[in-house]
């Protein structure tokens, strides 16, 4: 099933000439009405009418979220106010918040991006679209609330929050597809089992998440706790929210909406573009927004892509579950460690709880990463050993995995703070 | 009936002993006897009570990883040496010692001690053909 099955079973070449003539449409809109990206192209010594395809995308410069930040809030914005209907915002975790904003036609570009990852996982307008995803300045609720409308489906604007409630509405609402945070789906998959209710007893069968990274352990754990099938979707609020790319019921990699957003991989150190297959940072190009079209957009996301075609049909590129952001990335003793690969190792490790978090110092001149783990009642015993045998189990597999040593303290069950939006697992006192 | 120990999560955070003495007061548990064990990261405690199964579940309910361990309790017997007497038992018998802690029994003031081996029913055979008097569950029971 398909929502819009021209475009995304489309021929390479049609998929091409189309979005070379998008492109070629909005890198004129940004060089007339933007004068950072004016400014940025002169400098490289580029006229639009030298862009005549898809192929000379990489002779134009990146644009950088520092961009978004010294604009702020509307600099880059390629569409008078009067014609923007929506303003959304990132909040930054250091200084200034990224504001974005929408023409009408944005944000029916961007519903129609969701209703697509919709259809691509199985839904329908039979579907009751549960959206846990927190309202507000952040793209998720709204961002899903929108695909799920346009799709016809009933949508349940229930936010993120209010826990016990939410258990409830499966519960007697019906819900058939949950959005929210993987972590905060954990966090569900929690409360569910508290409430004594089997998931058999919920109808809930197909979760799309994202928002944050997490791991193919999280996504078992998730399936198995509120018995529904779990599905990545992605986005970011600069090139317009969830939906940019999204699992297909085959789930083998996201199929991106490439007649919207063109992406690249690049090796983040030199700004190469590199070929299907080899991991680097993705890059994102607008090629139909009115409001906020930016260009080569950096996401410090690592992924790598394939332009194969997709055993469900779709000819879409795809790109794989990003494996963490060049921003979590931490150096520790110049090895590079991403908090999802401890998240990875603890829940491979049977009766380990997956809640963790990881606390970065620097003790004379070393820098040391301790994890906190919760002692789970599988993994408890009488025995001082057979404890700290457990204990040393996790080091080692921490350290097989990362490749540094890892210190490990076990602490009491739920004193880990369970997120509902984005998880903060990391305390670096580096800095 | 066999005696359990409850045996419980301690994470080396001040204040964390205390949380749980104030649960089990606040339930109306009795504390018969009790140990810990702790290392530079954590601790257990070791608990013998009055109701263990209800123990468990009030402080899983508060919180607490808590879970219950079969132990052996004996009366040592009124004699010099009386404890070495139950312990070369226990060792010609080939059964192991893991740990254990002494107190002194509310009825006749006898020192009594749990112990905790690597086998139970190997344990009670041999210090029950011996003559040495095992604490029953029952007798923590009001
Ligand atoms: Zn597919």
């Amino acid at each position: 099933m398909y929502y819009n099955k021209k475009i995304e079973t489309m021929a390479r070449e049609d998929m091409k000439k189309l979005q070379s003539e998008r492109l070629k449409k909005t890198v004129e809109r940004v060089y007339n009405n933007v004068p950072l990206y004016r400014e940025r192209f002169d400098e490289y010594g580029i006229k639009p009418e030298h862009i005549k395809s898809v192929d000379d995308l990489k002779n134009l410069p990146f644009t950088y979220k520092t961009d978004l930040r010294d604009t702020y809030p509307y600099g880059l914005f390629a569409a008078p106010m009067e014609e923007v209907t929506r303003i959304h915002a990132s909040s930054g975790t250091t200084g200034k918040q990224t504001v974005v904003g929408y023409t009408q036609n944005d944000i029916d570009v961007w519903s129609e991006c969701v209703a697509r990852s919709l259809v691509s996982v199985g839904g329908s307008n039979k579907d009751i679209v549960h959206v846990s995803y927190g309202y507000g300045l952040f793209t998720g609720g709204l961002g899903l609330h929108d695909g799920a409308t346009k799709l016809g489906a009933a949508v349940v604007p229930v936010s993120s929050g209010n826990t016990a409630r939410q258990v409830n509405i499966f519960k007697d609402f019906g819900s058939t597809i949950l959005c929210c945070t993987p972590s905060y789906a954990m966090y569900l998959a929690e409360a569910v089992k508290e409430s004594g209710i089997s998931p058999d007893e919920l109808k809930l069968r197909i979760g799309i998440f994202g928002a944050e990274p997490w791991t193919e352990e999280m996504r078992d754990e998730i399936e198995k706790g509120l018995g529904l099938k779990a599905y990545d979707i992605y986005g970011l609020s600069e090139i317009c929210g969830p939906g940019v790319s999204c699992n297909c019921y085959m789930q083998n990699g996201l199929h991106v909406q490439e007649d919207h957003f063109i992406p690249e991989i690049i090796d983040p150190d030199t700004g190469e573009v590199l070929p299907d297959g080899e991991s680097g940072e993705l890059v994102f190009t607008c090629i139909t927004k009115e409001a906020l079209p930016l260009i080569r957009y950096r996401t410090r996301d690592i992924s790598s892509l394939t332009h194969e075609v997709c055993e469900c049909g779709r000819t879409t590129v795809r790109m794989s579950k990003p494996c963490g952001r060049t921003d979590d990335m931490l150096i520790i003793r110049g090895v590079n460690v991403f908090p999802s690969q401890v998240e990875s190792v603890l829940l491979n490790i049977e009766g380990v709880s997956p809640h963790y978090h990881i606390t970065v110092d620097r003790v004379n001149n070393l820098d040391t990463m301790d994890v906190e783990v919760e002692m789970s009642p599988s993994m408890f015993s009488d025995s001082v050993k057979h404890i700290q045998e457990k204990e040393k189990m996790i080091k080692q597999a921490l350290l097989s995995t990362l490749n540094i040593a890892v210190g490990v303290k076990l602490v009491g069950p739920k004193t880990i703070s369970r997120s509902e939006g984005k998880a903060k697992r990391v305390t670096d006192n580096r800095k | 009936m066999e005696l359990y120990q409850v045996s419980v999560f301690v994470e080396n955070k001040s204040g964390r002993l205390a949380d749980i003495t104030e649960v089990l007061s606040k339930n109306n548990i009795n504390l018969r006897a009790l140990s810990i064990a702790d290392t530079t990261d954590f601790g257990i405690l070791r608990l013998i009570v009055d109701n263990p199964k209800a123990t468990e579940l009030i402080l899983a309910e508060n919180g607490f990883t808590a879970t219950l361990t079969k132990v052996i309790g004996v009366r040592v017997p009124d004699t010099p040496g009386g404890l070495s007497v139950v312990l070369r038992l226990l060792s010609d018998g080939n059964v192991g010692l893991e740990y254990m802690y002494a107190f002194i029994g509310k009825e006749d003031e006898r020192a009594s001690v749990i112990l905790r081996v690597d086998n139970d029913e190997k344990a009670e055979q041999i210090l029950s053909f011996n003559g040495i008097d095992l604490i029953s569950g029952d007798a923590f029971n009001e």
